[in-house]
């Protein structure tokens, strides 16, 4: 029997045998709108390679418009490349099953409107979700994760408390402890920082790069806070018009020309006593 | 945190059970003749243990055979059209939507006319000919759902404001197609169907469609209440659900056709019933929350419930006359669906 012919897993199906610390690698991944097949596309996002590894957070950095939030959508599944692959642990993202992806990838988005009001801990639950199939009624270890999630961001105090009578930055804290219930691998975040205030952000950055080392993690932030990219990021991409314009620590993608270029204003860069860029911003005049 | 568990829902629908037992039974009593509560017990047993025939009055007859089934007539279309509501609200992410107001009803009773002149013109056995009303109706609100959500759809978002009006739309639209229709009936054919499509549960309908309802009832709301769990995620927005891990395509395809059969089958029952599949999951949602595993048998029981005493007025309130349980229900509810809507806005 074991003569006989084995068929190959289509590749989508099969793990790659990467090096075994890269976690998500993204291999010459492009994409493009379009309203109509046979016009020409209106946005663009030209193939660009990264990877990643465990515990790393990677900043995706660029003005509006530069394809941040296209290529976001990409890596967590929700759309095909048009050409080149996103692997996850080998597996392409696109390809998983919904409740598989979401067991792997959890998505800290913009604030999510909600048409009934819950409580805070009924939404941390929904972290759990795939894990079950169908119907499902929570298990005592579900109950244990999401109130480990919710002290991991440090919100159990808010647990009673209603999703919509909570302040801006402890709703973004409940987001995340919802995706920390997901026990994810690759950990997104959409803009996270933007409604929140400096501290609140400074606050979410640090709890962050702390669970991406306790957790081990793969976080990949989507922001155009340059000073918190290069303060907590190990990893930049940075974008602009749908090009990759590059990829590095921040301490080589922080170049004084390159982010004029990019963000249209003259700015200044210096590094800090801790090997790590910032960036002041002048007035035009 | 204290999550739902299968106790708790147990209890809590053990609790609408009783209240609607009770209901049945003050129904049974309420009517121009009058039982006794002893024996209204006694001939209920004889019905359960099959001996009909023991039954010695005939006022025992009128309660067995004329007021029982009407109630659980009833019972069945209630639920159905709550749970079709529940669903709808989940799916449209509308807290207003419900096959009444989106025109699904409309769109079912214009595909149970259709099936009943379609079916005067074919000779057909009398057991195929009685479901053709149910299927024509399960068809018209199908389609309609369909059309009413893609009316609703701006830029793949459901927009909705867009999505209600569409359904307001549709309805009118579809109540000029069912006057219209209404001119090619005659006589006797066209008075019934003036009172079945304001809601009507006074016909005697054949035991089939009964057990056809029950069925279609439990086969439809069971498929729904597999995705109750989704349906929860479903409320924050697909996007979002589908990264939760909710199967959005086939979760939507199942809440579809599982809330068109829902309608479809009530409808063909007893017409355009309003109100009950908008405001019963209202009111359980305000009691239990918006928890779908919670909701879905919550709002079948409340619905069972509504209908129920909704119908006994119906029939008693100008008794020896009776109204339709239609307006009964529009009656009531309008306003209270005006109260709901203004406590909101505030």
């Amino acid at each position: 029997m074991s003569s006989l012919p084995r068929t190959p897993l289509p590749s989508s199906e099969q793990p790659r045998a990467a090096s075994s610390d890269v976690r998500l690698s993204v291999e010459q991944a492009s994409y493009a709108y379009s309203s109509n097949p046979s016009q020409a596309p209106l946005f663009t996002l030209e193939a660009l390679s990264f990877h990643a590894k465990p515990g790393e957070i990677v900043a995706i950095l660029g003005p509006n418009a530069c394809g941040k939030s296209t290529l976001l959508k990409l890596i967590s599944g929700a759309l095909e490349p048009l050409s080149g692959r996103i692997f996850l642990n080998g597996f392409v993202t696109h390809s998983l099953p919904p409740r598989t992806r979401a067991q792997r990838i959890a998505l800290v988005q913009q604030e999510s409107r909600l048409l009934f009001p819950s409580r805070v801990w009924e939404f941390v639950l929904q972290g759990r979700h795939p894990y079950g199939s169908g119907l499902r009624f929570e298990t005592e270890d579900d109950v244990i994760i999401a109130t480990n999630a919710l002290t991991q961001v440090g919100a159990n105090h808010l647990s009673d408390r209603w999703m919509d009578k909570i302040s801006g930055g402890e709703k973004q804290r409940v987001i995340l402890a919802r995706a920390l219930a997901q026990q994810p691998l690759l950990l997104l975040l959409d803009e996270p920082t933007l409604h929140l205030d400096i501290g609140a952000q400074v606050d979410l950055l640090h709890n962050l790069r702390r669970l991406a080392a306790e957790n081990r993690y793969t976080v990949l932030v989507v922001t155009h806070e340059l000073n918190l990219a290069g303060e907590y990021a190990d990893q930049v991409v940075l974008l602009q018009k749908g090009k990759c314009l590059r990829v590095g620590p921040p301490s080589t993608v922080f170049q004084r020309e390159l982010l004029e270029q990019v963000f249209q204003a003259p700015l200044s860069v210096e590094m800090t006593a801790s090997g790590r860029p910032r960036v002041t911003l002048f007035s035009n005049t | 945190m204290r999550p739902l568990t299968l106790g708790r829902l147990l209890f809590r629908c053990g609790i609408l059970a009783v209240i609607l037992f009770v209901v049945v039974v003050i129904a049974l009593k309420m009517g121009a003749v009058q039982v006794s509560l002893y024996g209204l017990g006694r001939d209920l047993i004889r019905v359960l243990l099959g001996q009909s025939s023991a039954i010695s009055t005939d006022y025992g007859m009128i309660v067995i055979d004329i007021r029982l089934p009407r109630i659980l007539l009833g019972i069945v279309v209630g639920a159905s059209l709550s749970v079709a509501g529940a669903s709808f609200q989940a799916l449209l992410r509308n807290p207003l939507a419900d096959p009444y107001v989106l025109g699904v009803s409309s769109g079912a009773a214009v595909g149970a006319i259709v099936a009943l002149i379609i079916e005067s013109h074919l000779a057909l056995s009398p057991e195929l000919a009685g479901l053709i009303t149910p299927f024509g109706a399960f068809l018209g609100a199908a389609l309609t759902i369909a059309a009413v959500y893609f009316l609703g759809r701006r830029d793949g978002q459901i927009d909705s404001s867009t999505l209600l009006l569409g359904g307001i739309i549709t309805a009118s639209f579809l109540s000029a197609i069912i006057m219209f229709l209404m001119n090619t009936l005659s006589g006797s054919n066209l008075r019934g169907t003036v009172f079945w499509l304001m809601g009507d549960l006074s016909t005697p309908q054949p035991r089939s469609l009964l057990f056809l309802l029950s069925f279609g009832f439990l086969v439809a709301a069971g498929a729904i209440y597999t995705t109750a769990s989704d349906l929860n995620l479903l409320l924050a927005g697909e996007k979002e659900a589908m990264h939760l891990g909710v199967d959005v395509r086939r979760v939507r395809i199942v809440v579809y056709l599982a809330a068109s059969i829902l309608t479809g089958l009530a409808v063909s029952a007893s017409g355009t019933i309003g109100y009950v599949g908008l405001l019963v999951p209202h009111i359980m949602r305000l009691i239990f929350g918006a928890d779908h595993r919670m909701l879905l048998p919550a709002s079948a029981l409340g619905g069972a419930i509504a209908i129920v005493v909704a119908d006994t007025l119906a029939r008693t309130v100008v008794a020896p006359s009776e109204v339709s349980v239609g307006a009964v229900t529009a009656i009531a509810g309008a306003p209270l669906f005006i109260y709901l809507l203004r406590r909101r806005m505030t």
